[in-house]
């Protein structure tokens, strides 16, 4: 799962990484008793107004703004709440719908009084699949895009490798330091914040985090601006707290309602459903359903146990997708017996009533022949396969 | 021969009183797997499904003189069980368990790296020699003692690819699900090489799936040191990226782990690429005769 800015800054700041200081707000008024609050306790003058959505590129899309003074933090606290904010990621893109800002961060000037004396770094983590084990990938390149600063300049690019056993040294973060060209004050702010930022990422059993830009003040302090942090879901049994912050308005509803269900669903934008146990099984799925001229309209995992129930649930989420056409279930028996899959079908099949695109039911392995009989027999207009090829013809046939 | 198991393994079953651990024993036993006791701490000196129960690996292994683990443990403590069997000096561990914190997998990684253990998933259906012994949660009906050894990232993809090699009148060398995690215990080469060396597999299957360079390492490695035709698949053509589908490990994250681009570097070491998952098997024929 995903944090926001600000619920990200208050887990840094909790394993004592020096952030950006700021205050949450609904609402204008908040916003501006934010800022007054913000203005006597750090003593900043401006103050940078942030949507707070689950994307990166806000500042493009008008999501970021500065205010000099509360006119100014007015007016942008009114323009960036309840925005569509368009970001290059937001779903569709620029051109697409948009996400809504529902909270905005009223964050200090971190930049003053020297905005010239100040440099921007970036600093991320994350577990390096190949490696197995976590890096820290840092660059004096802050600010930017860090894929392109590794297109164009990736000697610009530094990696430190942390050894699992032992933990991030302090030679490394003296190596980091060093690399990131800093002495003095600010060469002893970044072995700390770096020190502090990895045991936070291990800590909170993180998957990413990305400090982007992470600011050297003109008077040599390091702060993080801003900061992406996703959390590995797997270990969030031992965070209850950071569970707790998940906001599932920034996820899509029909895959969350379907999470719930214990299905694991995926929304795209085809024309034939399909429902199939086993994630890998699903992707050769959708596969077979572009090579058969059709595509898919879901990724959808029933898991383990394809019951009546769960059978229905599934087939109430495909069919709320109007792209829809047909729809394919293919389900490779081997704990899960065919034939409870095949009543499953037919019970939900009846349950649902007016289903009006085409089914296509491949099952295979335990009891795969009564289960056909089942399906054949049930008078619904549903077409049965045992070979995957059959299914794969029966989609061409009907949306090909 | 075969890689991995067979009748000579002595097996132990960690978690082997749970739900999971019961009814999946329950099934090897049944299957002619050698399970010759189980672990659950604090259930030691009984018995279950006719064999015995102790508290921890090390005494199993003392009393039993087993070489081999299955891992039914829930996620929370999976990591902990890993480390206590390879610790007890197991030479070979599967673990079955789903959702272990990717964390966890690098300190059990780093933990094994120096002993001389082999470990296979998490977050896998496991390993089965048919006719000799199925260590894992796949049915075994669908499987045929023969002569095509298979790889794969996958549960349900991979009895898809069995159900398919038999069909075609083949069967099974030894086949190894090594799971859909980001930090497999055995990677795709590791797999790919155990039966290239087995003199008994005539053909490898090698099925992988979107997200990281496992399928690409172990294409290089076969264009190098193959010997025996292999047929790949690689799931997830039309996924999209940045989204994880399914399997923790089963997500785009650069133009190198597309399942396009595996395909291609597949194809130009020398495998046998099938586009669709229907014709693995046919495809396998074809090439062997």
């Amino acid at each position: 799962m995903n944090l926001h800015e600000f619920q990200g800054k208050e887990l840094l700041a909790s394993y004592g990484v020096t952030i950006q200081r700021g205050v949450v707000a609904e609402t204008v008024d908040q916003a501006m008793s934010g800022f007054e609050k913000l203005q006597s306790e750090t003593g900043t003058e401006f103050a940078v107004v942030k949507a707070q959505i689950h994307a990166g590129g806000r500042g493009k899309g008008g999501g970021v703004k500065l205010a000099k003074n509360k006119e100014e933090l007015k007016e942008h606290a009114g323009n960036i709440l309840g925005m569509m904010l368009k970001t290059p990621q937001t779903p569709g893109g620029i051109n697409g719908p948009g996400k809504l800002v529902s909270k905005i961060l009223i964050a200090e000037d971190v930049y003053a009084p020297d905005f010239d004396a100040c440099d921007e770094i970036y600093i991320s983590i994350l577990m390096d699949r190949e490696m197995k084990r976590n890096v820290i990938i840092y660059s004096t390149e802050g600010g930017m895009d860090i894929e392109e600063v590794a297109e164009h300049t990736p000697h610009l690019v530094h990696k430190e490798y942390v050894d699992p056993t032992l933990g991030l040294m302090p030679f490394q973060t003296r190596k980091i330091a060093f690399n990131l060209g800093l002495s003095g004050t600010a060469f002893k702010g970044m072995t700390k914040f770096v020190s502090n930022l990895y045991k936070a990422f291990v800590g909170s059993d993180a998957s990413l985090f990305e400090i982007n830009p992470c600011l050297k003040t003109g008077d040599d302090r390091i702060i993080a601006v801003d900061c992406k942090v996703s959390l590995d879901d797997n270990a969030l049994f031992r965070h209850a707290d950071l569970a707790a912050q998940r906001d599932e308005s920034e996820e899509d509803a029909t895959e969350v309602e379907a999470k719930s269900y214990g299905l694991n669903y995926v929304n795209l934008d085809g024309n034939v459903g399909c429902m199939v146990n086993g994630a890998g099984l699903a992707m050769a799925t959708m596969d077979i359903i572009k090579l058969s001229g059709g595509s898919p309209a879901n990724f959808l995992d029933v898991g383990g146990t394809a019951d009546a129930a769960r059978v229905e649930q599934a087939f109430r989420i495909i069919l709320r997708d109007e792209n829809v056409k047909a729809i394919l279930i293919n389900i490779f028996g081997g704990i899960v017996r065919c034939d409870r899959v095949a009543q499953g079908v037919v019970d939900a099949y009846k349950n649902i009533g007016n289903i009006s695109v085409p089914i296509i039911v491949r099952l295979q392995g335990t009891n795969a022949d009564i289960a056909k009989t089942i399906i054949d027999e049930s008078g619904l207009e549903v077409h049965s396969a045992i070979q995957l090829q059959e299914a794969a013809d029966l989609v061409e046939k009907l949306v090909g | 021969m075969s890689v991995l198991v067979g009748k000579h393994s002595k097996i132990i079953v960690q978690g082997f009183t749970g739900k999971e651990g019961s009814f999946h024993s329950e099934q090897m036993i049944e299957y002619g797997t050698n399970i010759v006791g189980g672990v659950t701490p604090g259930k030691g000196g009984t018995d279950h499904l006719g064999k015995p129960v102790f508290n921890s690996v090390s005494e199993a292994v003392q009393k039993t003189d087993a070489d081999t683990s299955i891992i039914f443990v829930p996620p929370k403590f999976a990591a902990d069980a890993i480390m206590e069997a390879a610790d007890a000096g197991l030479q070979l561990i599967v673990c079955i368990t789903e959702g272990i914190p990717v964390q966890d997998m690098v300190k059990v990684k780093s933990y094994i790296e120096d002993r001389d253990v082999r470990l296979i998933g998490p977050n896998c259906p496991g390993i089965i020699t048919p006719g000799e012994a199925k260590l894992g949660i796949m049915p075994g009906f669908i499987h045929n003692p023969g002569k095509i050894g298979i790889v794969s990232r996958s549960g349900t993809l991979t009895y898809e690819a069995v159900d398919q090699v038999t069909k075609a009148g083949m069967g099974q060398s030894t086949c190894i699900g090594i799971g859909g995690d980001p930090i497999p215990g055995t990677t795709t080469k590791e797999a790919v090489q155990l039966l290239m060396e087995d003199p008994d597999t005539d053909g490898i299957v090698m099925i992988g799936e979107i997200g990281g360079n496992m399928e690409a390492d172990a294409a290089r490695w076969i264009k190098e040191n193959g010997t025996k035709p292999v047929v790949g698949f690689i799931a997830g053509q039309t996924a999209p990226p940045g989204r994880t589908m399914g399997h923790a490990g089963a997500i785009i994250g650069g133009a190198d782990d597309t399942a396009e681009a595996k395909m291609k570097i597949m194809r130009e070491c020398g495998i046998h690429v099938v586009e669709s998952p229907a014709a693995i098997g046919e495809t396998m024929k074809k090439v062997l005769s």
